[in-house]
């Protein structure tokens, strides 16, 4: 087996002992109060399968470097992998200070629905260009992840927080502004299941259209219902787009890329309605009764500690470490690029939560939502601007 | 200034809400943080006097209180935030693409985005980060932190020096953590303190009374991380000199050495060749990568000759001195006597010269008669050929257009699209024939000429981009960066964690309190009770809440 594919398989590997992991954890629901305070025998069970499937995803991470002689840092496939990678190893790091079993059964699913998402981007072994060969690339790109790692801990107990915490009894503002955190959740299942759905039938659509002063091709892979702007329909027997992409859409593959929002639009809401039906409640409502016999004050703590811990480390590896590479390869530590602005309002954000956390008011409720938005942000800079707001870091 | 004794017999200053010494209340002043609502103690400040809740009555004061809040600061971080939100939502000017139709920001928005656009370059927001509001903002979260700071830390740490381990016994039973126990014995109070020495707490005593500390230094963190971030800010301000800051763009081609702008003339720089090399396409590991999204770069590089101009006269032609031979690739900048040459970007769209071949007009295999060849960038006015033939370049336009009134120019002094009126006197002949030459034209005017002259083969060079920059701030925004990181690892991953324990008639009173992770301050206190039977202390926040 050469070492592509034993990483690959790895990688296979640690996904479905996190799932197995996830069982554990929910299993340790069912003990009651007195048994939870000793050591639970499932909770253990699931953190050590927690870590085995952690060592497999470090298998595939070293693997694949052996195998492509630099660290797979550089496209939006090994980047979102190794950010679910630094979100397990973040929630490993914060069960061993706090020991709760819960924790595992939200934060796992979360980083699993992410490590699905990173393998809908194409995962071939590219090269690098030069303006990432550096060492800069691992030190810079690992230490961001591992702060927004713990700092994805910080928005998980948040959001169990709120889960827990918000009066589901009857419909309120609140609570429909969580479901709709929780429905965005259902967006990224959707997209996963609509791209993987027409991976296997192998689909492709080839259109030709102009971008500013050049014609350029894009391929398909979810029938078009939007087609790129001006764009010429080339592949025979496919759907005929319904629409063309609104032309201030900018930026490369802006057709395609709002195309597949508007699947992931679709399927997510066609899941998430499918499992409302199921429930015959919110689903916010639905999963309060799992948190029952957690502490809220434990939560909010996590939540704050996990800020505390991540936002040095964010701030160390997305702004000085950032900085200093870039003065190395365009010798200038601070540009403006989208990425970094982002960057510096994920910083700002942070920042505020910290300051706010010193009034008395803003524990609670309030910084869990804090928690959540700083982690959308997070994902915003991740999502929105590597592939929507071209800039240096845009990769796909 | 009015003083306050409290009944411990220390004078504390006006302003302040809990007694430097022993934590008592001091009555009428209460409200400051808000404790007369409240059953527990607001100790985030340990209780002492801030100027900004003290003097509120002059212009001064007035300013002070604002920037001092907290609050203040995190509304205009909010702002700043926003702000650096809405410069991402279009490409800012200096990133708009080249390919756009125009890459004037007045064209550009509205062309692109339509209403929206035209608004967002009318509000300036296209170059929204050197906007002088935005400037502004930061420099008012800057200040902001002064104040905030130098408001906080006097009075902070002048409490935290006067603490005293004897504490009133309202302070202790307004705490978070609190418990009584009754009938403890004296072997049980040292079984604790030798747990709480083992846990690295600093136990000082007082007529029974113990005070057992720890972590006090994460206490200035904070302001530590402040001062980091005033460095960066003071370092930005420098930056805009340029003593301190100097940045220029220069293009070199191959084989040219010029002098480098931005050094006085006292540097020059040869370009020996530009490389550009692709990953293998054969390559197993990035085979299917490549054959999807095409060739991809794996190096710029400029081999160059840095020179030092001696000049024995001033204004006489200088004399060059080899200093460094370097080659400059991405991530791998040359430096020399405090400059530094980056890899910036090239250009491959200019010729060096060009090869001619004259043949007959009707000759359909285009047989040449004889060739010539001219350097682009050094035409000779006339070439006599070994056939006979005598070429005169009239005209030569080395990026050649048509401007609006017909009329042939160029557009700049680079061969990017060379162009030629060529006179042909054909052997022994003194009437030329004309005619015009250039890349995917040749046109004969008169439609008479009897031979022709055509493209025969070219010779491209590469053009390297360069930026030289000389940043004397680095080391600045260096020990901003590191003093921030201190002190926000110092006030973030250490906390500052005390025990008090109050003796009574027949039993303790014990109360603790931590700014951060509770969680692990109560973990502390479990150790340190434990094989004793002094009561665990109760978490009383949710008291707090009504």
């Amino acid at each position: 087996m050469d070492l592509i594919t034993l990483s690959s398989n790895m990688l296979y590997a640690a996904f479905i002992l996190y799932l197995v992991a996830t069982l554990f954890f929910g299993a340790t629901i069912r003990q009651k109060g007195r048994e939870r305070n000793k050591k639970s025998i499932a909770g253990n069970i699931a953190i050590g399968i927690t870590i085995l499937g952690f060592l497999a995803h470090l298998v595939y991470f070293i693997t694949r470097w052996m195998a492509s002689g630099h660290a797979p840092l550089g496209n939006m496939f090994e980047f979102v992998t190794f950010l679910g990678m630094a979100m397990i190893f973040a929630f490993i790091i914060i069960y061993f200070m706090y020991r709760l079993n819960f924790l595992g059964l939200f934060a796992l699913p979360i980083a699993m629905i992410l490590i699905a998402y990173a393998s809908m981007f194409p995962t071939e072994i590219a090269p690098l260009v030069p303006s990432l060969n550096s060492h800069w690339l691992y030190i810079h790109v690992t230490t961001v992840a591992i702060g927004q790692g713990i700092l994805f801990i910080s928005f998980v107990a948040g959001l169990m927080y709120l889960i827990k915490e918000i009066d589901q009894t009857k419909r309120t503002n609140k609570n429909t502004l969580l479901e709709i955190v929780l429905y965005v959740g259902f967006l990224f299942i959707g997209f996963i299941a609509i791209t993987t759905a027409f991976n296997v039938m192998d689909y492709n659509a080839t259109f030709e259209y102009q971008e500013g002063t050049e014609i350029l091709e894009t391929e398909y892979h979810l029938p078009p219902i939007a087609a790129p702007n001006n764009g010429v329909l080339l592949t025979e027997g496919v759907m005929e787009p319904w629409f063309e992409t609104p032309a201030w859409m900018q930026g490369a593959d802006a057709g395609r890329k709002f195309n597949t929002v508007i699947w992931s639009v679709i399927s997510g809401t066609v899941i998430y309605l499918l499992t409302i039906l199921i429930l015959r409640k919110r689903v916010g409502a639905a999963l309060q009764p799992l948190l029952r016999n957690v502490k809220a004050d434990l939560l909010d703590e996590i939540m704050y500690r996990a800020v505390a811990i991540g936002f040095p480390i964010f701030t160390l590896g997305g702004l000085i470490f950032a900085a200093i590479w870039a003065q190395i390869a365009w010798g200038r530590f601070w540009g403006w690029d989208p990425k970094e602005v982002w960057a510096l309002i994920t910083w700002f954000f942070y920042a505020a939560f910290l300051h706010l956390r010193l009034s008395r008011g803003w524990h609670g409720e309030k910084s869990g939502w804090l928690a959540v938005i700083g982690f959308g942000i997070i994902l915003f800079n991740l999502i929105v601007v590597n592939l929507v707001l071209a800039g240096l870091h845009s990769y796909a | 200034m009015d003083k306050l004794k409290c009944e411990c017999g220390h004078v504390n200053p006006e302003g302040t809400v809990l007694c430097e010494a022993c934590g008592k209340p001091i009555e009428g002043n209460q409200h400051i943080d808000g404790n007369d609502k409240k059953m527990l103690l607001n100790m985030r400040y340990e209780g002492s006097a801030r100027r900004s809740q003290t003097y509120r009555k002059s212009f001064v004061d007035k300013v002070w209180s604002f920037f001092s809040s907290v609050k203040v600061g995190v509304i205009l971080i909010v702002i700043a935030l926003i702000a650096s939100m809405i410069g991402t939502i279009f490409p800012q000017a200096q990133f708009i693409p080249p390919n756009a139709v125009s890459r004037d920001p007045a064209i550009y928005y509205e062309d692109q985005f339509g209403l929206i656009g035209k608004i967002y370059y009318t509000l300036g927001f296209h170059e929204m980060y050197s906007s002088w509001w935005y400037l502004l903002l930061l420099g008012l979260v800057g200040v902001s932190l002064v104040i905030c700071s130098l408001d906080r830390f006097i009075p902070l740490y002048k409490a935290l020096k006067i603490q005293k381990p004897k504490r009133h016994e309202t302070f202790l039973n307004r705490q978070r953590f609190y418990s009584e126990t009754e009938n403890v014995t004296e072997s049980d109070l040292e079984r604790m303190k030798e747990n709480l020495k083992k846990l690295r707490y600093n136990i000082t005593e007082q007529d029974g009374h113990i005070l057992a500390e720890k972590g006090r230094f994460s206490r200035w963190g904070p302001y530590v991380n402040h001062i980091g971030l005033i460095i960066i800010l003071l370092a930005a301000i420098l930056r805009t000199t340029p003593i301190m800051f100097t940045d220029e763009y220069v293009w070199v081609r191959e084989g040219e050495t010029i002098v480098l702008p931005g050094t006085d003339g006292e540097y020059y720089i040869e370009n020996k060749r530009f490389i550009m090399e692709m990953h293998d396409p054969e390559d197993e590991r990035f085979r299917d990568a490549i054959a999807q999204e095409g060739m991809v770069p794996s190096n710029f590089q400029t081999d160059v000759v840095i020179y030092k101009a001696e000049r024995e006269v001033p204004g006489a032609e200088p004399e060059l001195e080899p200093i460094l031979e370097d080659s400059i690739q991405m991530n791998k900048p040359a430096k020399f006597d405090g400059y530094t040459l980056y890899q910036q970007g090239y250009q491959q769209n200019e010729f060096s010269s060009m090869t001619f071949k004259i043949h007959e007009t009707d000759d359909e295999d285009a047989t040449a008669i004889d060739s010539f060849t001219v350097d682009l960038f050094d035409p000779e006015p006339e070439y006599i050929l070994d056939s006979g033939f005598r070429v005169v370049i009239e005209h030569y336009f080395p990026d050649y257009y048509l401007t609006e009134d017909g009329t042939p120019a160029s557009e700049t002094n680079y061969p990017r699209n060379p162009a030629f009126v060529l006179l042909v006197y054909p052997p022994e002949s003194d009437t030329p024939e004309v005619s015009f030459l250039g890349i995917g034209r040749n046109i004969d005017a008169t439609g008479e000429n009897e031979y022709k002259v055509a493209i025969q083969d070219f010779e491209t060079h590469f053009v390297s981009g360069l930026t030289l920059r000389v940043d004397r701030t680095l080391i600045f925004f260096g020990l901003g960066a590191a003093v921030f990181m201190i002190g926000v690892i110092q006030g973030m991953y250490w906390q500052h964690r005390r025990v008090w324990i109050h003796p009574k008639e027949n039993g303790i009173l014990l109360a603790a309190h931590t700014n951060k992770n509770w969680f692990g301050l109560s973990k502390d206190i479990e150790k340190a009770i434990e094989d004793t039977n002094i009561n665990m202390v109760e978490d009383r926040q949710d008291l707090d809440k009504s």
